[in-house]
């Protein structure tokens, strides 16, 4: 075996009582990659952090090259050769390519002779590794596989031999992370060590040629990529036997529920978001909307449940027009039997400050339910928050506590009760899945079957490609604001991917 | 990413914290004391029994923190719905003409306690009003409420000198003030209260407005936690982006907590106005709207937080005036810059010393600092 590039020994880490990371071993082979999986809060990013500075160990050694090292901040790390590439990108929007990467590594007062050198080393690195980038360019103007792109360049130009990359394939279509990974592949054939975090275990399987699976601050297991399977992967990031794909009978649509007619929307700067979007959604049906995030799905859902004025069309809830003009208001609607669960839980379905109570009734708050008079009735309120803490298997199950302090997950879960509770004809859910544990998904995959079976109408848009094929009757895919393809549930994911790169599209415009 | 932020202990949160940053407040103020060649000790000592020590320096500094609990709850209130309410000083000068027009309209014709619950309407409408317009320039046009209340305070100002050098004043007079009122509009003290504890009291103008102060706390308290209302406000001030997903109204929401916090600025002016002076001066505020703010950071924007802080105040104001008298080489702005350190370090660096402490918690008693869930990415 190779020598190792990185080594971790013993590593402890606690914040407060919580043991974050418990004496974790990890051995990292030079030249390879890497991929650590794991739900979310096994400490995958505590440890990563550790590794990166950020954070330093309780106990235990780092070992770079064979040596043991200190990496008290991110500048160690760097002049360690490990770089990182996170997963929301450290760029200067309005900085040019070449900008943001002598970002920090300014050699100079002026920056003339800083440019100039690193325009010739930029060159040499494009070459060498084939990641093209103008380096003139503006940032904000670059698709995100490009500022991704950046990203790498930037720990490349610092001379990092090991590179971190956290959760990089959550903003990109198919054919990015397909790129994506031949240019991994390109960097550890000249010999870089490569570490993946994620949560997505196709990925794990296509490229790594080792994997170890982090459970509950704890490293459960390590294995050759080649010699374990998806589904024991699963099993050991859960802990138990997971279903990847939920079981579902077929559907039986009935009455159109929810018909959107010709809808056009803008964004606060005028640009058309939602170009002329047609289609309906039947009761006892889940309707998928797939798409690469930014092309118009969110400003869909928020026209659609009242929270952003459409700029003409019409929106049918159980065959009575919803006022798109600027009078509709998601109390409204919401009155009217449409349920929304908002792709942002943090600053839209919650409030992260508020008590978990407090959350289990946001948007419901003026109903007589929870009221007693002007007053809220506090008896009634957490009844119903212990009720859903108990349904929906909400954990910690303690109405009183914060609900920041709750997990990605059972944030969701928090607002998935909310909104199914309230026995709603149209259940409309952005990102279902965003940010939670493989556990809690097979629950809320199963919940919104559960609801289809009903009859109630369901809309789920989602980025997960995975997502929106297991659960939906029908797929649209939406494309640079306009509805480009449905397919049924039975579509390829090539077939997706290139309709959600708008490739077909513009193939039949030719 | 994981922030490795303990929660502390509640009593930690609201009780050490606060203690702290108070007692470094005092030991720069003691560098300053021993600056200008005077005993910090003593300064101190002065300052303690110059508030607490007597009958008469607990009425007062009761009397002044009277004034700062309905500032400091008016801040507070607009703050829970994430509305920096700078204009507390106008409106409560504003609130004052309300009452002027009130006390000297009635106070021939009836008793103070009929009168005092007009003037208290009339007080909290005037305020209110003083708010709305702000409020409704950021609710419909964005204008930012800093910069509006700030120059309502300006418009409040120039009114009111406009009117107490006109219309108000006495033909004949040469103060800038309206006439005094007579018997009917003037408070009952509450100085028989302290002396029940066997305290004597010379003259203080301690008086029932003290009792409203204590009961609008609690009205605070039930309106912010405990009614729909204050739910509203509180999800808007933590995220107007979930205010709008719950159907809340932002202009609504605005409108209503900016009068809400006007009112209670305004009824601020019943303390000095119906209680002490029995009449309406040129710059009878004095301040007290700012000193809200500080009171209201000091308080954690909480009801109790907010008496305990204007108690706090109080005492500086009335210890502080003692200070001046005993130390001639103390001067009147000296105790404007013990109250500056006290307001820089309870207010502006409220979270200075937190990290550490929270850090000293997490080593001695993890438990304690309830930490529960590390988050991973994207949770």
């Amino acid at each position: 075996m190779a020598q190792a590039a990185i080594e971790l020994i013993g590593i402890n880490k606690s914040f407060g009582a919580v043991r974050a990371n418990r004496d974790i071993n990890l051995e990292v082979a030079r030249g390879t990659i890497h991929g650590i999986v794991g739900e979310n809060g096994a400490g995958k990013s505590t440890l990563m952090s550790i590794l990166y500075g950020f954070y330093q160990a309780d106990s235990g050694e780092i070992h770079v090259g064979g040596k043991p090292v200190s990496i008290n901040t991110s500048n160690d790390a760097i002049a360690l050769g490990i770089g990182m590439v996170h997963q929301h990108f450290m760029l200067v929007d309005n900085f040019t390519v070449l900008e943001n990467i002598i970002l920090g590594a300014e050699n100079d007062v002026l920056l003339k002779s800083s440019i100039a050198k690193a325009r010739s080393e930029l060159d040499r690195l494009e070459r060498e590794y084939g990641l093209e980038v103008d380096p003139d360019a503006v940032i904000e103007e670059l698709p995100v596989g490009l500022q991704q792109r950046v990203e790498i360049l930037k720990a490349l130009y610092r001379g990092a031999e090991i590179l971190i990359l956290d959760e990089p394939t959550g903003v990109l279509t198919p054919a990015e992370a397909d790129h994506l990974f031949r240019i991994l592949k390109q960097l550890k054939e000249q010999g870089k060590t490569i570490v993946l975090i994620t949560h997505k275990l196709r990925e794990i399987m296509a490229i790594t040629d080792t994997v170890s699976v982090m459970r509950q601050g704890t490293m459960v297991a390590t294995r050759m990529t080649k010699e374990t399977t998806v589904g024991e992967l699963a099993e050991l990031m859960v802990g138990r036997r997971v279903l990847l794909r939920v079981e579902k009978g077929q559907s039986e649509a009935g009455a159109v529920k929810l018909s959107v007619k010709n809808l056009t929307v803008k964004d606060s700067r005028g640009v058309t978001m939602v170009d002329n979007v047609s289609f309906d959604v039947r009761g006892g049906e889940i309707v998928g909307i797939a798409g690469v995030a930014g092309n118009g799905q969110s400003e869909l859902l928020e026209a659609i449940s009242g929270i952003r004025h459409a700029v003409s069309g019409e929106v049918m809830l159980d065959g009575k027009p919803i006022d798109l003009t600027g009078k509709a208001d998601p109390g409204e609607l919401r009155d009217r039997g449409l349920a929304h669960v908002p792709e942002d839980r943090h600053h839209v379905g919650l409030v992260l400050a508020f008590e978990e109570n407090e959350n289990s009734i946001l948007g419901y708050h003026d109903d007589e339910r929870y009221l007693k008079g002007p007053f809220l009735d506090v008896d009634a309120i957490m009844a119903d928050a212990k009720d859903k803490i108990e349904k929906y298997d909400i954990r910690p199950g303690n109405p009183r506590l914060k609900t920041a302090n709750f997990s990605g997950g059972n944030q969701q879960k928090i607002v998935l009760a909310r909104e199914m509770e309230q026995d709603p004809g149209v259940l409309i859910v952005g990102q279902p899945t965003r940010g939670v544990d493989v556990g809690a998904i097979e629950f809320i995959h199963k919940r919104l079957i559960a609801m289809r079976d009903q009859g109630k109408a369901v809309l789920v848009v989602s980025v997960e490609l995975d997502e929106i094929r297991s659960l939906s009757d029908r797929i649209l895919v939406m494309f640079a604001g306009r509805v480009v393809g449905e397919r049924g549930p039975d579509a390829t994911e090539g077939e997706l991917g290139l309709l959600m790169a708008g490739v077909e599209h513009q193939e039949a415009a030719e | 990413m994981s922030t490795p932020y303990a929660k502390l202990p509640a009593w930690a949160d609201y009780g050490l914290i606060p203690l702290i940053n108070l007692a470094v407040a005092f030991i720069v103020a003691g560098f300053v004391v021993m600056l200008v060649g005077e005993n910090p000790f003593r300064a101190a000592v002065i300052l303690v029994e110059g508030a607490f020590g007597k009958g008469t320096g607990i009425a007062f500094t009761l009397f002044y923190a009277t004034t700062f609990i309905f500032t400091g709850l008016s801040v507070a209130v607009a703050a829970h719905c994430s509305l920096f309410n700078i204009g507390t000083e106008g409106q409560a000068y504003i609130g004052g003409l309300g009452i002027a027009l009130v006390c000297l309209s009635l106070d021939s014709v009836l008793p103070w306690w009929a009168i005092f619950p007009i003037a208290i309407v009339a007080a909290a409408a005037f305020g209110a009003l003083w708010g709305l317009i702000p409020a409704y320039l950021q609710a419909k046009r964005g204008s930012h409420i800093v910069i509006t209340t700030i120059m309502f305070n300006f418009i409040a100002a120039s009114v009111m000198v406009y009117l107490l050098v006109g219309a108000l004043k006495p033909a004949g007079s040469q103060a800038p003030q309206t006439r005094n009122f007579l018997a009917g509009a003037e408070l009952p003290k509450l100085n028989w209260i302290i002396e029940l504890f066997g305290a004597k009291i010379r003259s203080a103008p301690l008086n029932i407005c003290f009792l409203l102060a204590l009961v609008m706390a609690f009205l605070v308290w039930l309106l912010i936690w405990r009614t729909r209302l204050g739910y509203e406000m509180r999800t808007y001030g933590h995220s107007p982006k979930a205010a709008r997903y719950a159907g809340i109204s932002e202009t609504r929401i605005i409108i209503t907590a900016m009068m809400i916090s006007g009112a209670l600025a305004g009824m601020m002016a019943l303390n000095p106005v119906m209680g002490d002076q029995h009449n309406v001066a040129i710059d009878f505020v004095s301040g007290a709207g700012y000193v809200g703010i500080a009171v209201a950071l000091m308080g954690r924007l909480h009801p109790v937080g907010i008496v305990l802080a204007a108690i706090l105040f109080g005492m500086l104001y009335q210890g502080g005036a003692e200070l001046a008298f005993e130390m001639p080489a103390i001067s009147r702005d000296m105790i404007v810059i013990i109250q500056g350190l006290v307001i820089l370090f309870a207010g502006a660096l409220e979270h200075m010393f937190r990290p550490y402490i929270q850090a000293l918690f997490a080593s001695v008693s993890p438990k304690s600092v309830g930490m529960q869930a590390v988050k991973g990415k994207g949770a």
